[in-house]
């Protein structure tokens, strides 16, 4: 497992794309966040609805989707290659390849969303309280408030999730653009016909069962009492989701020729 | 073009004409061969049309609206609906007011002096759910009203000419329900009444208003077709549903309840009729004041006193169109709702149109095609016209039945689908299979940018569905949501805006309730620009790369 690792390790650090995307995945998700920590006021006197924890991670929903291309990337590119018949040629124990890329990835991407999770809560905890978002107002920005330290750790996982979600859709499809368009369509879809179903009872199991709604309820700091789903369940379904996707996915790369 | 590049074109092309029409035709002919053949490509735009109706039709049939009263019969669907009024122009229309009238026979006039508008709202402070029944407070809704007007008949719908003191909107000329013509600035008290006049001279009504009585200002002259000799004319007063001002937090969290508008007038004369001294009232489309509609406690204080030379109306409701989301009083759908599926069909035609061109890198076929037709930047066009054109068939086809048959279901579930002009209909139908021939436009050139699928597939989705999705969450304060949807290709999606936003009904600028920052032309034309600034630098970076 650890020559697997090690082999796996050698091929992302030795090529630029990896590495770009992970620099990627760090700008945006923080250039976002400030951005709209920058943007946003609540002016004395008027009521302002703002989860601040939320808000100053809005670079997530950018972020993810570089998440996505590196961990794609990392499968399909050994299929368009045909790097993929040496890689199984030199360690035939397929689930070994690929529970060392899975590591290997998100381990990265751990520790890019880690960066990228601190500076936008330090952009939000720097910038909102001079927007008029002050404790005095009952607005909580710092990472010693228990609830943003949760959002905060949460969204790394849920960064380390949605790459092993995207690594598991990509070993099943073995096409970088079918399954880049697979995992974007699974990612921003369900947010979006959430907003336009008005049934309430598909309403509650959007929220509660599909990847981002559910998952990206670990950001939640303010109404916690009206979610569909507690955070941690929520990042629990994400958890479903990827396992699942893992799972099929080493499954097709067992079963099928490379 | 040398013959030999001639000959390869032609044999791409599998078609034997004149060799002396070689030229861009032909380029499109073997374009148009190279994506039919690949049979995953002609699936995935099949799948992207399939995709289109099957979620809009899924979103379309599950809103559903139940109705009925605790512990008796629960209706759903279309037994829930009221009376549904339309407008002179067709559009569905709320037309609830009090109205303190008299029958004005052939030509005359009324002239008020309106000395306060005072009212009262649900008690919905710090953002809590509406508490309805738990009382009122006092205060006014930005478009409570209340004035004169001269109208067709007592029927909900009929044509009117109104002038009116407005919450915060100061004086307007309103008509028809979609005309609005700004008067007077500022509010009415008693230390700064505003006189009111509106005019009828056979069918065209003329509003004046005035801040002292003496110096009157025309404010605007409407021409109502088909207004019979006698017309109903008098005082009214109305108040619609009252939000919290979180307008520029997105529309999510409007937390709205009822409310209700008193005006206070004195100096009434109508002139030009036989001079009577009686007011009938009537609460127009249940517009008497709030709580005394259906539902309501029984034996509700009349909206309409007389004391003295002073006259006092009290009103709830609108007069004013339809709109999508909880503005309305009706549970309305737009055209467009039955179009949410084009954005997992974008994604699809995207896919496959990025492809179009990386795959060309991917086999090396890129090589053979250069050498075909050493144009590079014709190479692009073609392709590009190529994956538009399918995308836009896709995309014509699959909103054409997405729409008639959404429309259908929103029906029989009880939604009212706000009708628009045949026009306008084929604007929303035609303009979604145009902005989906864009996103495959600006995938293919994204594609020859970047030839890799991945990263031009993602740029191309993310930037369309990404500013419609943080549009539509809470996340934002509104203005920034507003800005995205004007500078990034997600403006396209403003061609699918059936319903205009009117200013006279508070909504929230929410693209989930079909509402855009920009119009439909200038929304579309911002996806074009990103389009062609995209096939620009690829066919800057084709000629100057080596392929």
């Amino acid at each position: 497992m650890l020559d697997a690792l090690h082999a796996e390790w050698t091929k992302l650090r030795t090529i630029s794309g990896p590495a770009w995307l992970l620099v990627g995945v760090v700008a945006l998700t923080i250039g976002v966040g400030v951005a709209a920590v920058g943007a946003t006021h609540c002016p004395a006197g008027t009521q302002c609805p703002v989860d601040p924890a939320k808000l100053s991670l809005t670079g997530i929903q950018f972020g993810q989707a570089v998440v996505a291309i590196l961990a794609v990337l990392t499968i399909c590119n050994e299929y368009s290659t045909g790097m993929i018949r040496v890689t199984l040629a030199a360690m035939p124990r397929r689930e070994v390849v690929f529970g060392a890329k899975a590591i290997v990835v998100t381990g990265l991407v751990l520790v890019a969303a880690a960066l990228a999770v601190l500076g936008s809560v330090l952009a939000g905890h720097l910038i909102l309280p001079a927007h008029g978002f002050t404790a005095a107002r009952g607005f909580h920005t710092s990472l010693s408030y228990g609830p943003n330290l949760r959002a905060a750790i949460g969204s790394v996982l849920y960064l380390g999730l949605i790459a092993l979600l995207s690594l598991g859709i990509a070993a099943m499809v073995r096409d970088s653009a079918v399954s880049i368009g697979a995992v974007l369509g699974l990612l921003y879809i369900f947010p979006i016909f959430l907003a336009f179903v008005t049934n309430t009872t598909w309403q509650h199991r959007l929220e509660r069962w599909t990847p981002t709604n559910a998952g990206l309820t670990i950001e939640d700091t303010t109404g916690l009492h009206s979610l569909a789903i507690s955070p941690w369940d929520g990042l629990g379904v994400l958890a479903i989701w990827a396992g699942a996707a893992l799972l099929a996915g080493g499954l097709a790369l067992r079963l099928r020729d490379a | 073009m040398t013959t030999h590049a001639i000959s390869m074109q032609r044999a791409g092309a599998g078609a034997d004409a004149d060799a002396g029409r070689a030229g861009f035709g032909w380029l499109l002919r073997s374009e148009w061969t190279k994506f039919r053949t690949v049979r995953g490509w002609v699936i995935g735009m099949i799948v992207a049309g399939i995709l289109t109706v099957f979620f809009g039709l899924f979103i379309a049939g599950n809103n559903n609206t139940a109705c009925g009263s605790p512990g008796g019969r629960q209706l759903t669907g279309k037994a829930c609906l009221p009376y549904i009024p339309h407008g002179p122009g067709g559009e569905v229309v709320t037309d609830s007011f009090n109205f303190a009238h008299q029958p004005l026979t052939g030509n005359g006039t009324i002239t008020v002096r309106v000395i306060s508008l005072t009212g009262e709202h649900a008690d919905i402070t710090g953002g809590h759910a509406a508490r309805v029944g738990s009382g009122l407070m006092p205060g006014l809704a930005a478009w409570s009203k209340a004035g004169i007007i001269i109208k067709q008949s007592l029927h909900q719908g009929s044509a009117y000419a109104a002038m009116m003191v407005t919450g915060s909107n100061g004086v307007r000329m309103q008509y028809n329900y979609t005309g609005d013509t700004a008067g007077l600035p500022g509010k009415v008290s008693a230390a700064s009444p505003r006189w009111l006049r509106l005019t009828r001279s056979g069918d065209t009504i003329t509003g004046y208003d005035s801040a002292d009585g003496t110096h009157w200002t025309q404010v605007g002259t409407v021409t109502l077709t088909g207004l019979p000799t006698t017309v109903q004319v008098g005082l009214f007063a109305t108040s619609p549903t009252y939000y919290v001002t979180n307008r520029s937090f997105g529309g999510n969290s409007n937390q709205g309840g009822p409310s209700q508008a008193t005006g206070a007038f004195d100096d009434v004369t109508v002139s030009g009729t036989p001079a009577r001294a009686k007011w009938d009232d009537t609460a127009v489309g249940g517009g008497g004041p709030a709580g005394s509609g259906p539902g309501g406690p029984a034996g509700a204080p009349s909206g309409f006193t007389k004391a003295g030379g002073t006259y006092t109306v009290t009103g709830s409701g609108d007069i004013a169109p339809a709109t999508p989301g909880p503005g309305s009083n009706y549970p309305t759908a737009t055209l467009e709702q039955s179009l949410v599926g084009a954005f997992i069909g974008l994604i699809a035609i995207v896919v496959v149109a990025a492809m179009f061109f990386t795959a060309e890198y991917r086999r090396g076929l890129i090589r053979t095609t250069l050498a075909a037709t050493p144009r590079r930047g014709a190479v692009l066009a073609a392709k590009a016209i190529v994956a538009g054109g399918v995308a836009f068939v896709v995309g014509l086809v699959a909103s054409t039945i997405a729409i008639a048959i959404g429309d259908h279901l929103e029906t029989e579930h009880g939604l009212v689908v706000l009708p628009v002009s045949v026009l306008t209909e084929i604007r929303v139908v035609v303009g979604t299979a145009a902005m989906l021939a864009v996103a495959a436009v600006f995938a293919v050139a994204l594609g020859a940018v970047l030839r890799r699928s991945a990263a031009a597939i993602t740029i191309a989705v993310v930037t369309v569905v990404l500013p419609f999705l943080l549009a539509t969450l809470n996340v934002f304060p509104s203005g920034v949501g507003n800005w995205l949807l004007r500078v990034t290709p997600a403006a396209g999606l403003a061609i699918e805006q059936s319903i205009p936003n009117y200013r006279q009904v508070a909504s929230a600028i929410n693209p989930a309730m079909g509402y855009y920052p920009l119009s439909p032309y200038a929304g579309f034309a911002v996806i074009c620009a990103w389009a062609a600034a995209a096939l620009a630098l690829a066919v800057y970076v084709l000629r100057r790369r080596d392929a």
